[in-house]
């Protein structure tokens, strides 16, 4: 599969996640479009890490090359897993505040 | 068409499908369902791709945990359908436009790479597989690992502290 | 230090010291500042005279006040027999006047008293400034100068509005008559790149000019004199600045300044010699406004009015001698007059003075038996300037009018004619004033006296001058050795030979002279008798006297042409352009920023949607930049 296959892919989901951010004024789902965005980059990341071990491969020898990229999908879902933790209980917070959780009540930055 | 590609193809049609769902959908229930089966289609994709570790990882943790921690919170807020506020229309469409233009420009800012014609080594390659990856994961980059659980622990002592009912 | 430098700094002193200490200083020491700085101008002057007389002139540079790449025009002073002649005439005069006002002006309190003769020396030293100055630079200088003093010491009693608008015209006519002034001198810039009068008078400048050239420059020149010395058209400054006090009238109005445009012009003489042009074009305003001043004056019931009239008028005899080319009588005419005008200014104050501020003559009559100095001696400013033998005024006038004769017979008959109508108004005024019978109330009677001596020691002092000053040049015609000629001829030396030498014979000359003299003394005795017998009467004059008492309404065509018209342009901009259209600009960007502000302010909306849409949009621009925009 040539690479260029898996950005299209990348791109478009990225692309989807960011059309679901934008009108949204659900908190939940903003977030999950937001999870939806990191997927797509993990995807990418993880089909270049391929990419650069078929390269080596056909250079000499493979050894582990390549292996960055997985080993970095491993944390950005590290990360992942700890703000989804944080965020949620601070929409819980919002929502025993104003029972709702509209965005838009979140407008003190306005002055 | 051998039947890698049928499959690439498959997944992938899967994973933007569900996508597309989950922005569309007007129940959020659905919409955390649908994000489920886009993570099983992409776990799918990294099978294909020979990186088993991180499958079974995007599974359990996202799709296990993350995914039913969603659930958790709607179902505690008693979100459905009717409670969903309204929606901008001129920031939908706005939303729609940029989104549509980023994909547009990223694709076009693709076209010229020559990275293109590279392939990506499908079903092969050792390099996904949990031998390799612990072992660098615990000589050359075990301090982001262990900063790493230093996280968790903020992260877990940051959600109770925000999460207290006081 | 070279002396020439001292000449101006006494009166430059005396203004400092007057002006700055003027809370402080009593009137007698005031006075002794005043006056004594001029004075001592006038012993260095002297000695200056004796010098150029000798033979030495000199070009004494203070520094170089503009210096460029293409031009330089260094601040100096240049002392030949042109301008030490005119320094001895002012200072000497100034100072009789100086003393003069230590007594005319003893009524004011004493700040003012020290401010005027602050003001007066302030005027001398620009005065001093304009005539010794080595280039046209330094003359604007003094020019300028000398017109800032004159509205200073105009609009003196400030506290009258109506002589601060005499002031305010005085400045404004002179500033009309600057502007061809500059004109001139940028010109002349242009073409020699230099000023300086040594520099171009020479034949080598003067071939660099061309025909148009030096007609355009001396026409130039003209418009700033007629400025100063009010000539036809900008001449109606003169008698509206009679609202000065009269020390000041008969300093600047009649013996110093405005005889500044005729000292420019005898410098320039070689510039107009080559200008046929232009000296017709000068001889012919002189005349006009000689003979129109004359007519003005035979109407006039303000005894400084007739006399500033009669300067407006002599003035144009000095032009029309200029026009024909007899500098030498001009510059006779401006010593002799600044001796007979300053005479009959200062004679007339005295008599304002005796009559506590009274000018009207109607009431004045028979007071020769009360003020005997100032009687003779205004006689003998009188008689001078009607022009009868041997006092001054004949000698140098009948030289302008030979010249004129020489030239062009009509010329000759109309300056006889203003000759004739001075010397009708003239006895007028003096039989209206010192003949006939006292017409004032009995409370100015009772007051009336002789003036005293720091007033009556200048009276005598000029009276003798006007008496023997035409002396100095008396023509071979008379056996005379024309001295003053003689002594002027290297000025005027390169216009004399340019011109076409006009020879009359001795017969007709002497015929002249006594033939129209003869008509002269003829007038006087008319005017005496009419006006010896002066009643008072309350007629409004009619008819020509009307125009004439009106002064040919000069001043309310000009006010209808020019003054009206420019006030309602004023309003305009004033009210319409500069409240809407500049205002409009800038209150205009204010609204503008303003305005944009509270656009701006609503991406501030607080909206997370919003927010994050403006992130992804600054992130495609950034994209798009970088990807094709810097690529390529």
């Amino acid at each position: 599969m040539p690479i260029n296959y898996y950005i299209f892919v990348a791109i478009a989901l990225f692309c989807i996640g960011v059309i679901g951010v934008l009108p949204r004024r659900n908190a939940i789902i903003i977030f999950m479009c937001i999870e939806l965005m990191l997927n797509a980059v993990n995807l990418l990341l993880i089909a270049f890490s391929k990419m650069h071990h078929q390269l080596a491969a056909a250079n000499g020898d493979a050894g582990v090359a390549g292996i960055e990229g997985q080993l970095f999908v491993f944390f950005i879902m590290v990360v992942a897993a700890a703000e989804v933790s944080v965020g949620l209980a601070i929409i819980v917070m919002m929502f025993r505040n104003v029972h709702s959780v509209d965005v838009n009540f979140l407008n003190r930055l306005k002055h | 068409m051998n039947v890698t590609q049928i499959l690439f193809w498959f997944l992938t049609v899967l994973a933007l499908g569900s996508a597309i769902g989950v922005v569309l959908s007007k129940n959020p229930v659905h919409s955390v369902l649908l994000l489920i089966i886009t993570f099983f289609a992409i776990s799918g994709h990294y099978i294909l791709l020979n990186a088993q570790f991180l499958a079974i990882v995007n599974l359990i943790v996202y799709a296990g945990a993350i995914m039913v921690l969603f659930l958790f919170v709607i179902m505690l807020m008693n979100l459905n359908a009717d409670t969903e506020p309204q929606k901008n229309k001129w920031l939908k469409l706005a939303g729609g436009i940029a989104g549509g233009s980023l994909m547009l420009i990223l694709i076009a800012a693709l076209k010229e790479s020559e990275v293109k014609q590279n392939l990506t080594q499908l079903k092969e390659g050792n390099i996904g597989l949990i031998e390799q990856l612990g072992k660098t994961l615990f000589t050359q980059y075990v301090v982001p690992f262990e900063i790493s659980s230093v996280l968790f622990l903020s992260a877990m002592v940051g959600a109770v502290v925000i999460g207290k009912k006081d | 230090m070279n002396i020439v430098y001292l000449v101006p700094l006494f009166p430059l002193i005396g203004f400092l010291l007057n002006g700055l200490l003027r809370n402080h200083l009593s009137k007698s020491a005031v006075g002794i500042i005043g006056s004594g700085s001029v004075l001592a101008s006038f012993i260095v002057s002297l000695m200056l005279f004796f010098d150029v007389k000798s033979g030495n002139n000199t070009v004494a540079t203070l520094f170089n006040f503009i210096n460029t790449k293409q031009f330089s025009i260094p601040f100096s002073f240049q002392i030949d027999q042109l301008s030490s002649l005119f320094l001895l005439v002012i200072t000497g005069v100034g100072f009789l006047i100086h003393l003069y006002s230590t007594a005319y002006m003893k009524e004011e309190p004493n700040e003012h008293f020290a401010r005027y003769f602050a003001y007066l020396n302030l005027f001398v030293f620009s005065m001093l400034l304009l005539v010794m100055g080595g280039n046209f630079v330094i003359m604007f200088i003094g020019w300028e100068g000398v017109g800032l003093c004159s509205y200073l010491l105009i609009g003196f009693w400030f506290k009258n509005t109506a002589y601060n608008n005499a002031a305010k015209k005085a400045f404004i006519m002179n500033r009309i008559g600057d502007l061809g002034f500059l004109l001139a001198v940028f010109w002349l810039l242009a073409k020699l790149g230099t000023v300086t009068y040594g520099e171009v008078f020479t034949q080598k400048s003067l071939d660099l000019l061309s025909a148009t050239d030096i007609t355009g420059i001396t026409l130039l020149l003209f418009v700033g004199a007629t400025g100063k010395s009010a000539q036809i058209p900008l001449y109606t400054w003169l008698p509206d600045a009679m609202a000065g006090p009269t020390p000041v009238s008969a300093l600047i109005h009649a013996a110093t300044m405005v005889t500044a445009g005729i000292y420019m012009i005898a410098r320039s003489n070689i510039l107009y010699t080559m200008a046929p042009l232009t000296q017709c074009v000068v001889a012919v305003i002189g005349l006009a406004t000689a003979i129109f001043a004359a007519t003005i004056a035979f109407k006039q019931n303000d005894i400084k009015k007739v006399l500033a009239y009669s300067t407006v008028s002599q003035l144009g005899y000095m032009f029309l001698g200029l026009g024909v080319g007899a500098y030498t009588g001009a510059v006779f005419h401006v010593i002799t007059h600044a001796f007979f005008k300053a005479l009959l200014f200062l004679g007339a104050g005295s008599v304002i003075h005796a009559m506590h501020h009274e000018q009207d003559m109607r009431n004045y009559g028979g007071l020769k038996k009360y003020m005997p100095i100032t009687h003779i001696t205004f006689l003998i400013g009188c008689l001078a300037i009607a022009g009868i033998y041997p006092f001054s005024g004949f000698f140098s006038k009948d030289e302008i009018l030979t010249a004129a004769f020489a030239q062009n017979k009509v010329l000759y008959i109309f300056g006889v004619i203003g000759a004739l109508m001075t010397a009708f108004y003239m006895f007028r005024l003096y039989a209206m004033t010192f003949q006939g019978k006292f017409r004032g109330t009995h409370e100015q009677e009772h007051h009336l006296h002789e003036s005293p001596s720091a007033m009556t020691i200048p009276l005598i002092v000029l009276g003798i001058l006007a008496l023997i000053g035409g002396f100095m040049n008396v023509p071979e015609v008379l056996g005379g050795s024309t001295r003053l000629a003689n002594f002027l001829q290297p000025i005027f030396a390169a216009s004399i030979e340019k011109q076409s030498a006009h020879h009359i014979d001795h017969s007709t000359e002497l015929m002249m002279m006594f033939g129209v003299m003869a008509v002269i003394i003829v007038v006087i005795l008319l005017a005496w008798m009419k006006y010896a017998k002066y009643q008072k009467t309350d007629e409004e004059p009619r008819g020509l006297g009307k125009v004439l008492a009106n002064k040919w309404y000069v001043d309310e065509l000009y006010d209808a042409i020019i003054v009206k018209p420019l006030i309602a342009f004023s309003k305009f901009l004033g009210n319409v352009f500069d409240k809407y259209v500049v205002d409009g600009i800038v209150n205009g960007v204010g609204r503008l920023v303003q305005y944009g502000g509270r656009q701006l302010r609503l991406i501030q909306s607080g909206q997370v949607g919003g927010y994050i849409l403006l992130m992804v949009l600054s992130m495609l621009v950034y994209f798009a930049v970088q990807m094709f925009i810097l690529k390529k």
